[in-house]
Order: structure tokens, then C-alpha cells, then sequence
């Protein structure tokens, strides 16, 4: 069945279950990217406490220890149920090459599952661990997800570039080898792009907090400390992504070349292609854009006059759906180029004073900070998912081929729609909840941890 | 033993861990229901919560585990399950959702009726997930699923004598599990009254889930015949007579308030059950004829994922020691190590300093 205009998916049944795999992993990468970047943060705030004595720094790390411990659970469980998913939406995927992409999903568990354990172990240490021995638990936690998101990303690298086997005349999967099709051509850099965003994402989003809390008039060093630790984390992050996206984005002309089509707006292969900022593809057309000539060349292929890929490069029915990709990819560009702005602004601040920047403007950008990093990061990813369209498998399996034959996915997507949506509504609000007690002074205990009014 | 073989016996001791250590965690959702109103319940609560606090999540990687090596060694069987069972499979990770969010939320609501929500939540989906897993069980158990995408009947291969006797011994078996365990950590935290109340429940709730069980084999009878002739083989018998022994020792354990060997008792019952419908089944993953040999993956993915099972062996094991430690040293006392200074302490050492500095000055 052609799909209609704009990316719109004629076929329920394949639209369903696209939309539940979109929205399960548009919120579980919330979660996953705070479960990578939040520890590390956690990391910094401790080690700063033990070393300086500084009671301000260990209070912090205490709290995000118990936010932390809330926000895992949610990625916990959100993360579990992808492994269902994936069998029970995309059989053409999992029955044919459930071997060869299995072992990165194996080792995936065992990240998890030390993270896990250290996760309980720190929370739980506080007031059972010698303090050295306490510290050093949050480096597995750091290690863990490090490691679990390479094997994540390996996966999905494996869709847009798959490796590892060799397809017999029979049409079977043959030679299969794990270890190359976890080293496949695409992770390094899909790797580094997604541990750069998780850590973007978190340090933007904690920091955002702590911004609120500036206009609000909390300037102690307790706040001062929870804005600057994660805000300079992200801020190391923010330049690193920009070199790290023109790789990812340069590679694709000869990996992916319709991907990088759409994402450029280029309907035709050609020598000096404009960047097209906005606009929309229209019958072949590109329509309401501002063309600034030559420079997608020049950022592809770093010549002005250089041959860069347009959708006419594959056969229509192999194009991804380019307006798509395209507004989701400048989305993603101008959010993460306006925190890229907002970390200098913090840089150039602290080099001269050694402090924050005092402008209102700052601290009222810098409450959005968190909001625009986890956008970005959502933008990127559709970017890069339906970029891959229509393939799960680049140039092997086709979506439509892929998904399952049962009926009534439209129902199961929409309850797990309205089940994540109020899940959003009601972490945010569990969320504020630990917040205005961490303001009021009120101690808290751990969430689900050894309360006081246990039993002896 | 070939290598497919090693691998399925790698799977089939993660099925019993999810059994065994996550359907403790769904019991304690089970006693949480039917603890009582808020007020009376709030002891009983607070001590399951303080039980499975710390595991919880971690025991969400047992299930993982499973689906993954499930997957990977085994596709197209495991593609036929998923797409044949979407129903109860999308019920389950529905119920995971609710269930873990709720329990990890429940401690900071601010209200009591917002606690209440929550904690029936959580209650509430720990008997629907495995419930329904359990029900996937069955129609597996029970031929129900065959190969190929959504092959099977999307309603009757779950909606059947053979998964409904799944979905029930699956609660039963958890609530049971939880009571025992519950009962030992009452004796540690050396509470009687907490003791005494999970003995009653762990002794009623195993004599009801013996009972589901025996009249179960009747049901496979005439529902399963398979797995029932499975069952009566020379791999079967040994294992249904364990079980039965396991879960008359584990009562009569229970009745004696011996609970430490009381759950190793407990265990071997459940344990047994699990390995059982595997010995039943083997050597079909599905009915006809889906056997383990024709559908394993090649030998180089296999190897890998025994490495990987080596690899995580070795990692979590001691990590996994080091928690249980922990929580065993937080049953017995909070105030502190005594291996040295706790952060804790360190913390509230250097708050009352800053506190001396600035009366000070």
C-alpha cells in the first residue's frame, strides 16, 4: 500500500505498531539517557563532598541518589517491556535475525542488571557502607551505563548498517557472526552521538532544576553547586555533539544516502546543493524554504561545489519520508546549536569570574535547557529511525514486511499511548513532590527503601 | 547434550529465577492486596516493601534474560509465541509498567489517598502479570502456538483449560513463595506477629496452590495430552514427585516454624513445577514437532551466548552477594557499619561543623 503524503502510514495495522514502538522507546530513552547521565553527575557531587568536606556537595549527591532511584524504576520497567515488543510487533526482524542481533541484548542485561544491583547498593549504603566504599559503588553505576548503551546502540546501528552474516542462495541467514554484527560500521558513531545526548540530556535537565530555583531567589551554595555540576558537564558535552553529528551526518552520504537526502531537503542528486533551512517537499518540490546556496556541499563533502546524494538516488519506493526527517533533523540541529550558545555563555562567564552568568536571560534560557535537550535528542532519534524508512533492516527488510499479522495493534498502541501518557503526568508530578520536600528540609525516606516505621 | 540443549537448560534456570525471585516480588504485591484498609494494612506493607525494596528491579532482569536468549537461540519459535500471544504478552508488560511505578512512586505521594492509588496499582497489576504469563505458559504448554507470524488463535490459545490452570497456579505460586519468604525475614527481623501472620497465609495459600496443582494434572489430561504423557515419562515422574515432596516438607516446615529450611522447601516445590512442564514439553519448544535441535541458531551464536551467560555469572554473582549482605545487615540494624564511618555519618559530622563555623563568627 503507497503511503500517503507527509509520512503518513496507509496501513493501520503496520501504523499501530510503529506509533507503540515510537512512543514505548520515545519514553523509555528519557529514562535510559537520565540512568547514563545522572550517576556520573551523582559521581561528581560526591567525590566533591568527600574530598573538599563539603556538606553541600554530599547533601546533593544524597538527593539525586533518591531521584535517581525513582527515575531507574520507571526505566526499568519501560526498558523490560521493549524486549516484548520486539517479538510481539516486528516478527519479520526477530524470526530471521533474532541470532544475529541478540548478543549485544545479551550483554545489554548484564549492564542493566549491575546497574541494577549498584544502584540499590549506593541508595542503600548511606547509612551501611563505609563511606570509601560507599563512593566507589557509583563508578559500576557509571560503568554500567556506559557499556549497556553501546550495546543498545549497536543494535540499532545494526538496522542502518547490518553486518555480521551472509545471505545464502536460498534466501537463508547464514554465517552468522555475533561479535561483526555488533562492530558493524555504524556504532562508533551512533554510539557516541546517543552518550554525548544522554549526557547532555541529563546534565541540561538537572541543571534546569536548579535554575527554576535561582529565579526563585535560592542562590545557596547547595543550589549554586546543583546548577554548575551538571550545567558544566553538559556544557563539555555540547561541542563534542556538534563535531560528533557532522561525522555521523557526513558518513551517511555514502552509508545512507537517502537518509542524508531528506534530512538535507535534496530531491536531486547535485553539485553545489543549498542547505534548505524549513520548507517542505511538496509533488518533488521544495517549498517555503530559505536556501543558503552551496552549503549543504560544502558541510557534506567539504567543497563547495561537491556531489552530495538527493532522494532521487534510490528508487521512489525506497525514499524515506523526507519532510519527516527533515523538520525532526532541524529541529534537533537548532536546539542542540542554541545550547551549544547557552554553554558558552555559562563558559565565558565562569572563565572571567568564576561564576555563573548573572543576566536574568541566562537563568530564564537555562530553565528550558532541560526541556530543549530531551527534544533534541527525541528529534535526533526520528531522525535516524524514520530516515531508515522504509527498511528495519537497511536494504534488506522492509517495515511493512516485518511486522506482525495480527490485528488489533491499534488498540494495544493506544492503551500503552494513555498508559505513558499518564505515567508522564505522574512521574513529573512525583517529581515535584520530592522536590518541595528535598526545599521544605523534610528528610525523606528512601523511595521503597528501609523506612523508619518498619517493623523490628 | 548438544550445545542447543546447554543453552535451553541456561534459559529454563532463568525461567526459575523469574519464578522464583520475581514471583516472590509479585507475592508481596498479592499479600499487599488483601492486607486490609490502610490502617490496619500499614505494617504488613511496609515490611513487603522493605523486603523487595531493594531487588525488585534488579529481578526485572531475569525476565529479560529470558526473552533475549529465547530470541536469539531460538527465533522463529520465539516470533510464533510473541505474535500468537500479543494479547496476554502486551497485558503482562502493561502490568510491569503499572506495577513498577507505582511501587517506586507509592512512598512519596503526598497524600494518603494518592498512596492508596498507588499501592493498589501496584497490588493489584502484581496478580495480573503473572497471571497472564502464566496463561502464556499454558497455551505454549498446551500446543497452542503454532509457528510462523501470528499463526495461532489470538484469543483461544490463552483462553483455554490448560492457560487458565497457568495463570492460577502462577498467582498462587507467587503468593506462596512471597509467604514463606516473608516468614523468614519476619523470624530475622525478629518480629512473631508479622511471623505468625505470613505462617498462616504461607501454610493456606500452599495447601490451595497443592490442590490447583493436583486437580491440574487432569486438566493437562484432557487438555494437553502432550505434555500430560510428557509428565508421566521417566524425565516427568521424578520431578512431579519431588514437587509434591518439596511442597509437603515445605508445609510441614512451615507448621513447625522451621521457615529457614521452610523456603528451600518452598523453592524445590516451585522450582520442580517449572522444570517439569520443560521435561514434559522436551524435546518440542512447540506442538508439532517445533524441536529444539531444528531450531536452535548456529553453533557460533550459541557459544556466544554461553560466554556472555559466563561473563554475567562472574560479574553479577558477587554484586548480587554485596546487596544481599547489605540488606541482610539492614534487617538486622540501621545504625551503621562497623567496618568504619557510614557517609551518613560523615555527613552529619560535617553539617554540624559548618553549624559550629558560623555560630562562630
Amino acid at each position: 500500500m503507497p503511503d500517503l503524503p507527509f509520512g503518513i502510514i496507509a496501513d493501520a495495522n503496520l501504523a499501530a505498531a510503529r506509533y507503540q514502538m515510537a512512543i514505548s522507546l520515545g519514553f523509555h530513552i528519557i529514562f535510559a539517557a537520565i540512568g547514563i547521565g545522572f550517576p556520573v553527575i551523582t559521581l561528581i557531587a560526591h567525590r566533591r563532598g568527600l574530598k573538599h568536606r563539603d556538606a553541600a556537595a554530599l547533601q546533593l549527591a544524597k538527593r539525586w541518589s533518591k531521584v535517581m532511584a525513582v527515575l531507574f524504576a520507571v526505566g526499568a520497567v519501560s526498558g523490560t517491556i521493549l524486549s516484548f515488543e520486539m517479538g510481539i510487533l516486528w516478527p519479520g526482524l526477530m524470526g530471521p535475525y533474532g541470532d544475529v542481533i541478540g548478543l549485544p541484548f545479551a550483554l545489554e542485561g548484564v549492564s542493566f542488571f549491575l546497574e541494577a544491583i549498584f544502584i540499590a547498593v549506593y541508595l542503600y549504603g548511606w547509612n551501611r557502607l563505609p563511606a570509601r566504599l560507599h563512593y566507589l559503588t557509583l563508578f559500576p553505576i557509571v560503568a554500567a551505563g556506559i557499556a549497556g548503551s553501546f550495546f543498545i546502540l549497536s543494535a540499532n546501528a545494526w538496522m542502518n548498517s547490518p553486518a555480521g552474516f551472509t545471505i545464502g542462495a536460498d534466501g537463508s541467514i547464514q554465517d552468522v557472526n555475533p561479535l561483526a554484527a555488533m562492530f558493524n560500521p555504524a556504532v562508533g558513531i551512533q554510539y557516541t552521538h546517543m552518550l554525548l545526548a544522554a549526557y547532555m540530556v541529563s546534565g541540561f535537565l538537572v541543571a534546569s532544576v536548579y535554575a527554576v530555583g535561582w529565579l526563585k531567589g535560592r542562590r545557596d551554595r547547595l543550589h549554586r553547586l546543583g546548577f554548575v555540576i551538571p550545567f558544566v558537564l553538559a556544557s563539555i558535552a555540547a561541542p563534542l555533539q556538534v563535531l560528533v553529528g557532522d561525522l555521523a551526518t557526513r558518513r551517511l552520504i555514502d552509508a545512507q544516502p537517502a537518509k542524508f537526502a531528506a534530512m538535507e531537503l535534496l530531491p536531486e542528486t547535485e553539485g553545489g546543493a543549498p542547505l534548505t533551512l524549513g520548507g517542505l517537499l511538496i509533488d518533488g518540490e521544495v517549498v517555503g524554504a530559505l536556501e543558503i546556496p552551496n552549503l549543504a556541499s560544502f558541510l557534506g563533502t567539504r567543497s563547495w561545489d561537491g556531489v552530495v546524494p538527493g532522494l532521487d538516488s534510490v528508487p521512489v519506493d525506497e525514499q524515506p519520508p523526507a519532510n519527516v526527517v527533515h523538520i525532526a533533523f532541524q529541529v534537533m540541529v537548532a536546539l542542540g546549536s542554541g545550547l551549544l550558545v547557552l554553554a558558552i555563555w555559562f563558559a565565558i562567564a565562569w572563565w572571567r569570574r568564576r561564576d555563573p552568568p548573572t543576566s536574568v536571560w541566562f537563568w530564564r534560557l537555562a530553565t528550558g535547557a532541560g526541556v530543549a535537550a530531551i527534544i533534541a535528542m527525541e528529534t535526533g532519534w526520528i531522525t535516524t529511525e524514520v530516515g531508515r524508512q522504509p527498511w528495519i533492516v537497511y536494504g534488506l527488510v522492509r517495515t511493512t514486511d516485518a511486522v506482525t499479522s495480527a490485528s488489533g495493534i491499534v488498540l494495544s498502541a493506544t492503551v500503552i499511548s494513555l498508559l505513558y501518557i499518564g505515567l508522564g503526568i505522574v512521574t513529573i508530578a512525583v517529581l515535584r513532590r520530592m522536590a518541595k520536600r528535598f526545599a521544605s528540609g523534610e528528610d525523606a525516606p528512601a523511595p521503597y527503601g528501609p523506612g523508619s516505621a518498619v517493623s523490628r | 547434550m548438544t550445545l542447543a540443549n546447554v543453552v535451553l537448560v541456561v534459559i529454563w534456570l532463568g525461567v526459575t529465577a523469574y519464578g522464583l525471585f520475581g514471583g516472590a516480588d509479585f507475592g508481596a504485591g498479592f499479600w499487599d492486596l488483601f492486607a486490609g484498609d490502610a490502617e490496619k494494612g500499614a505494617r504488613v506493607r511496609t515490611f513487603l516493601e522493605k523486603t523487595i525494596g531493594p531487588v525488585w528491579e534488579a529481578n526485572h532482569v531475569w525476565l529479560i534474560f529470558v526473552l533475549v536468549y529465547l530470541w536469539t537461540a531460538f527465533p522463529e519459535p520465539f516470533v510464533a509465541i510473541a505474535t500468537t500471544m500479543y494479547i496476554p504478552m502486551t497485558i503482562a508488560a502493561i502490568g510491569i509498567i503499572l506495577r513498577g511505578s507505582a511501587f517506586a512512586f507509592r512512598k512519596w505521594a503526598a497524600t494518603m489517598q494518592r498512596q492508596r492509588a498507588l499501592g493498589a496499582t501496584f497490588a493489584f497489576s502484581s496478580i495480573l502479570t503473572p497471571f497472564f504469563l502464566g496463561t502464556v505458559a499454558g497455551g505454549v504448554a498446551s500446543g497452542r502456538v503454532p509457528l510462523g507470524n501470528a499463526a495461532g488463535d489470538p484469543f483461544t490459545s490463552w483462553l483455554n483449560p490448560t492457560s487458565l490452570l497457568g495463570g492460577v497456579l502462577a498467582v498462587g505460586a507467587t503468593a506462596f513463595l512471597a509467604a514463606v519468604f516473608a516468614c523468614r525475614e519476619a523470624a530475622v527481623a525478629g518480629s512473631k506477629e508479622l511471623g505468625e501472620y505470613f505462617r498462616k497465609r504461607a501454610i493456606g495459600s500452599g495447601l490451595i496452590v497443592g490442590g490447583v496443582a493436583g486437580v491440574g494434572i487432569f486438566v493437562l489430561a484432557a487438555d494437553a495430552p502432550e505434555l500430560f504423557d510428557g509428565l508421566l515419562s521417566l524425565r516427568g515422574i521424578p520431578l512431579m514427585v519431588a514437587s509434591a515432596a518439596g511442597g509437603l516438607t515445605a508445609l510441614w516446615l512451615l507448621y513447625n516454624r522451621r521457615y529457614s529450611v521452610a523456603r528451600l522447601a518452598a523453592v524445590v516445590a516451585t522450582a520442580t513445577v517449572l522444570w517439569g512442564w520443560g521435561a514434559g514439553q522436551y524435546p518440542n519448544l512447540l506442538e508439532p514437532a517445533v524441536t529444539v535441535s531444528d531450531y536452535a541458531a548456529s553453533d557460533t551464536v550459541l557459544i556466544a551466548l554461553l560466554l556472555a551467560f559466563a561473563a554475567a555469572a562472574l560479574l553479577a554473582v558477587p554484586a548480587l552477594g554485596m546487596l544481599y549482605s547489605l540488606m541482610q545487615r539492614g534487617v538486622l540494624g540501621e545504625t551503621g557499619s562497623e567496618t568504619g564511618e557510614s557517609t551518613e555519618s560523615l555527613l552529619r559530622t560535617m553539617l554540624a561543623e559548618e553549624g559550629d563555623q558560623r555560630r562562630g563568627t
